[in-house]
């Protein structure tokens, strides 16, 4: 079965690594600090300038100095600290944060990405996200393999206008785990009960099927 | 040097029809509602404002462009402006979109002294259109250019009468590197102590960069996404 929203989350979760800081993007990505795994420290950086971003507050404990790139309110854990939008971009630019998780309209098989804009229809702008895939060696997508018509968002040549060029590494979809290398996409996993079959056929680009595909472990 | 001014009224003479000003804040959180207010009041027209972001349909900036005297956005990410979005697709509203690094980064560097600087966000997009492309370290890079306005108007928490800002959370977001930017900067606090109250070790935004300081009257503090855990 297709996973959900919190599937995709709790696989990406399985990649984290102790001692990482990590940048979480709106939607998918958020849920992922929900199953960090047992006996891992990590840090979650938010752009708009906390590192040690806690989770939602209690009722009647918001603060409204105090949110996340998402504009939700949010808790500082122990340790953490506040700083601006520029130093919060050295952080990202820089190249100290280990791992950038968001969300894609499309990816394409030579890692380009689209997630801000659907010309004549929707902009809502880029946010960060230009300056984060420009500049994260790790980035980890997490989407829905198709749209609600069907259609692969899993492209050979992204259509909508683009985020960043060549630098998605992995995806993870409701479908399956992905890798993006040499110009094509990799199936590494399944999620539970998909068929090779069916990612095959959601999957426009270019795909690498091995002989043996495991299920996820989630 | 004392920079205070009685209110906000006196904090903003001088803002004129088709200026441009940087308004600090990141969504709702750490805007400078005050003076929003004001330039409702003083009815300004043509300008030109950079802003993260623009507000909702009826609080920060939005308020602004519900009596259309914005010309032009400047901005990273609307998307919780539902009137912003139609001006934009209508054609009514200029909009420049930069991604929210090279924002911070053009703010930081128009008051530093940078003319400009390059940033490989935005190489391969439509925001590198016509913009210098440099390799470094065997990556490209786009040539960005420093922004600076005529006033630019911050928030901060608590303020002395120097000028000397201190920021509380994430409101303090774009408020530091604007403030450096603003030919004229206007900074409204929640509270505003004499000089030698602040801790010097303690102070994010040194009073050079001030030239006017004024308490709020009233800070609403809206809540654009209010999200809560349950208790177990």
């Amino acid at each position: 079965m297709a996973l959900d929203k919190n599937g995709i989350a709790k696989r990406i979760a399985q990649e984290l690594k102790d001692g990482w800081y990590v940048n979480l993007g709106i939607g998918i990505p958020t849920l992922v600090a929900n199953y960090i795994p047992e006996g891992i420290e990590v840090e979650f950086q938010s752009e708009n300038g906390i590192l040690g971003m806690g989770p939602f507050p209690f009722e009647g404990k918001e603060d409204p100095d105090l949110i996340n790139a998402g504009k939700q309110t949010i808790t500082a854990r122990k340790g953490a600290v506040y700083f601006d939008s520029a130093t919060s971009f050295a952080m990202i630019r820089g190249q100290h944060v280990q791992l950038t998780v968001l969300g894609a309209m499309e990816v394409s098989q030579d890692g380009d990405i689209a997630n801000w804009k659907i010309p004549g229809k929707m902009v809502k702008g880029m946010g960060g996200a230009m300056d984060l895939v420009a500049s994260a060696d790790n980035i980890i997508v997490a989407m829905m393999h198709a749209n609600k018509a069907g259609e692969s968002k899993i492209l050979k040549k992204c259509t909508l206008p683009l985020t960043g060029v060549g630098c998605v590494k992995k995806i993870v979809s409701d479908l399956a785990v992905l890798e993006v290398k040499d110009g094509k996409f990799h199936l590494i996993e399944r999620a539970p009960g998909v068929s090779v079959e069916e990612i095959v056929s959601l999957t426009e680009g270019d795909l690498v099927v091995p002989d043996f595909v495991p299920e996820m472990d989630i | 040097m004392n920079k205070v001014v009685n209110n906000v009224e006196e904090a903003l003479t001088g803002i004129q029809d088709g200026m441009t000003l940087m308004l600090g804040g990141f969504g709702l959180c750490g805007i400078p509602e005050n003076s929003i207010a004001q330039l409702v009041k003083m009815g300004v027209k043509d300008l030109t404002c950079i802003s993260n972001n623009a507000g909702v349909d009826d609080f920060g900036l939005g308020l602004l462009l519900q009596q259309r005297q914005i010309k032009k956005m400047i901005s990273s990410y609307v998307g919780e402006n539902a009137e912003f979005e139609r001006q934009m697709l209508s054609g009514e509203l200029e909009v420049d979109l930069i991604p929210q690094g090279s924002l911070a980064e053009r703010c930081r560097a128009g008051g530093a002294g940078i003319p400009a600087f390059f940033t490989p966000a935005g190489f391969g997009t439509e925001v590198a259109e016509g913009k210098e492309v440099r390799i470094f370290n065997g990556k490209p890079h786009i040539l960005e250019t420093a922004l600076t306005a005529d006033f630019a108007i911050v928030k901060a928490w608590k303020g002395d009468t120097e000028g000397n800002l201190v920021f509380k959370g994430t409101a303090r977001n774009f408020n530091p590197m604007m403030a450096m930017a603003g030919k004229i900067t206007i900074a409204e606090v929640e509270e505003l102590v004499p000089a030698g109250e602040l801790d010097p070790n303690f102070i994010h935004t040194p009073g050079i960069f001030i030239q006017r300081i004024f308490k709020g009257e009233k800070f609403e503090k809206r809540i654009e996404q209010r999200t809560v855990r349950q208790r177990n």
